[in-house]
């Protein structure tokens, strides 16, 4: 129901930037996911979405209204805070009726919202009891219920199940995907660090790195088609290896020549004039296979951990390179202090030059 | 002897007294009364563990009980006699107190300023919190508001004294009047409203301590329940009244009830001022007017302030805990 539009938003507190250059197009009714590590905006981007934060230059247009000086209340949106924000003098059901209290909804209106959302979460038992006496996954159901009262064109999500147990956070991630299926024209912005929600929610992801966007995209476009190394290494984990070396044949197969011995090929193609061309090739652990004759990597195995399902290897390179790690479907515990020669498939090994992958170009 | 060897040697004995105390009666309980042996040793020393608790408590309980179990026990007995504390003469003090005008009308006065200073100091202390809270110069606002928290109610009543008086030339009051060529007054002897010019002089001192202990609860407030009350459309009088003072409502509650005991305590400003005169008598200056003339008649003031005082400190103290949890 509403398209949001972001255009140059930069956000400085004094002379010191955290975001500029921000440019987003997001559709009605998009799940759109902002991930980046630690300190990287994402939070600040979302609350200058919400009007929380002041927006220092760019444009925020709601619905092709400009909304930067538009006080939260009137922007259309409603928030889910990490740590629920909860009122905690006021029940469950007048947590969730405060906004239609506040913008003089009438009684029956009000108890309709407030039921049929109750209703959707399953809160109904709870209705009249204080934050205090309900459970964390139970506070942020309420937490998502007062802002379905509202009926937002926008819903924001800041880390919300970052407060909850392994267990919860998994069945609230799928509640929360249920939830934009029952509304498919709300948009939904979400705010994680955490990939395992990024990947499972959005329906675009937008990685933010170095006061920016590092790319936008699905998350099956980030996974195998990462724009940057950055993108590359910070979705799936553990992060892709990348090894140094010289393109040394061209053509729609690339091969490149490893700085520590080893050959790849890559079905990323590159032209004649990029003979000798300084790369890193990357390959995530779980494309890498054991070789037999031509390898990628030739290694001493340091590491064995097995987690069940997959073994992770981990080998130390010479000098301080961070290790080279490979997952392997089963168990493999014998590995542990052999040689072994990894290879993969050419349409999983990614080339990049100058952090920036070949494949856009 | 020089001060400091004093010094020096009062703190070895008390220190070593404590630990000579613990140690010797310690060594009592585990040597002498329940030695770890004879016919059943485990239950000696199930025993002796029982006991050691009160070991180490005995010194507080004893102190306490010697300073303030004592006095109030020691007052009420005192109350039961004539003014040499010759004669025992049951409630016969109560009795006179029922029947004497001016004690009933220091209950009344008394009732007024319970019901105003507290009431008035908190909300004034709450409004300069939160309008400080935000500005620049809002912590030097604060510390003039704090300022008459250093005085003394002695200190602050010769102030206000200077205030009211009764001369253009001195009094603040009567200037404003002289300016508007009106006759000079003493609002001291105003009857009636010259309780509320009292008041006036404790709400100026304990605001600033409402303000202090309830602008550190507004800021404990959790930030996102302000933003979450602004994202759903809170004006500032709403978010105040609505989301930020029911969250501070315990430490309200402390803070009012805290200067309510000071109240039923405050004899100063009275006995400094009017000396009870013009019907301003308040129950501690009508106890220190009859201190050492009739010792037996103040003790049943100082016990009926204390009947007073109790339930209001009962629920001061159950309100501080629940709000320390």
């Amino acid at each position: 129901m509403a398209d949001l539009k972001l255009e140059n938003i930069a956000k400085s507190y004094g002379e010191v930037s955290v975001l500029k250059d921000i440019n987003l197009d997001i559709k009605a009714g998009e799940l759109i996911v902002f991930v980046g590590p630690s300190g990287c905006g994402k939070s600040t981007l979302l609350r200058m979405i919400a009007g929380l934060e002041k927006i220092s230059g760019g444009t925020l247009e709601i619905d092709g209204v400009r909304m930067n000086e538009v006080p939260p209340a009137n922007r259309g949106i409603a928030m889910v805070f990490q740590s629920y924000a909860l009122y905690p003098h006021m029940t469950v059901r007048d947590n969730m009726a405060f906004a239609l209290k506040i913008a003089k909804m009438s009684k029956e209106e009000i108890d309709a919202a407030v039921e049929k959302a109750a209703k959707m979460l399953q809160l109904e038992p709870y209705l009249d009891r204080l934050p205090k006496a309900l459970s964390g996954g139970q506070r942020q159901r309420v937490a998502i219920g007062r802002a379905i009262v509202r009926d937002p064109k926008v819903y924001l999500f800041d880390e919300p199940l970052s407060n909850l147990d392994a267990a919860l956070r998994v069945a609230t991630r799928i509640e929360i995907a249920q939830l934009k299926e029952a509304m498919p024209d709300r948009t939904m912005i979400y705010v994680t660090h955490d990939q395992v929600e990024a990947m499972t929610l959005a329906s675009r992801i937008v990685v933010l790195a170095n006061k920016g966007i590092a790319q936008v995209g699905t998350p099956l476009d980030l996974y195998e088609r990462p724009e940057n190394e950055f993108v590359a290494q910070f979705i799936g984990s553990p992060s892709m290896n990348l090894l140094p070396g010289e393109v040394v044949e061209t053509g729609e197969v690339t091969t490149v020549k490893l700085a520590r011995g080893g050959v790849a090929r890559s079905t990323v193609p590159t032209r004649p004039e990029d003979m000798g061309l300084k790369v890193n090739i990357g390959v995530r652990p779980e494309d890498f296979v054991p070789a037999e004759g031509e390898a990628i990597y030739t290694g001493h195995v340091d590491i064995v951990e097995a987690l069940g399902e997959v073994t992770l290897l981990y080998f130390q390179p010479e000098g301080d390179a961070a290790p080279v790690i490979a997952k392997l479907p089963g168990i493999h515990h014998d590995r542990r202090h052999s040689q072994l020669s990894l290879s993969a498939d050419p349409a999983k090994v990614h080339l990049f030059a100058d952090g920036r992958s070949l494949l856009y170009r | 002897m020089s001060p400091i060897l004093q010094g020096i040697i009062t703190i070895a004995l008390g220190v070593g007294g404590c630990i000579a105390y613990f140690y010797a009666s310690n060594l009592v309980l585990d040597k002498v009364i329940f030695p770890p042996r004879g016919a059943d040793p485990g239950r000696n020393i199930n025993r002796a563990n029982m006991v050691r608790p009160w070991l180490f408590l005995f010194p507080a309980i004893a102190a306490l009980g010697l300073y303030l179990a004592y006095p109030v026990v020691g007052s009420f007995w005192r109350s039961l006699f004539n003014r040499n504390g010759t004669e025992f003469i049951g409630l016969g003090n109560y009795q006179k107190l029922a029947a004497d005008d001016t004690f009933r009308q220091a209950v009344f006065n008394n009732f007024l300023w319970v019901l105003v200073v507290p009431a008035l100091a908190t909300f004034f202390g709450l409004m300069a919190a939160q309008l400080t809270d935000r500005i620049k110069w809002g912590n030097i606002a604060k510390s003039l508001i704090f300022m008459p928290m250093a005085i003394s109610f002695v200190g602050a009543s010769l102030i206000w004294k200077f205030v009211y008086a009764n001369n253009p030339q001195i009094g603040l009051i009567n200037a404003i009047r002289d300016a508007f060529h009106l006759q000079p007054l003493d609002p001291l002897q105003i009857p009636f409203w010259n309780n509320f010019f009292l008041m006036v002089i404790l709400i100026w001192i304990q605001t600033g301590f409402a303000m202090v202990i309830l602008s550190a609860a507004l800021r404990g407030i959790p930030e996102e329940t302000v933003e979450a009350a602004v994202l759903d459309g809170a004006n500032p009088f709403q978010l105040f009244f609505k989301i930020k003072v029911p969250q501070i409502m315990p430490t309200i509650v402390v803070v009012w009830t805290t200067i309510t005991i000071l109240v039923l305590k405050v004899f100063d400003i009275v006995y400094a001022t009017t000396g009870g005169n013009f019907g301003t008598q308040i129950l501690p200056s009508y106890m220190m007017s009859y201190m050492f003339r009739d010792d037996g008649r103040a003790t049943a003031v100082a016990f009926v302030i204390m009947i007073i005082v109790l339930p209001v400190m009962i629920w001061n103290i159950i309100q501080a805990r629940k709000e320390m949890r």
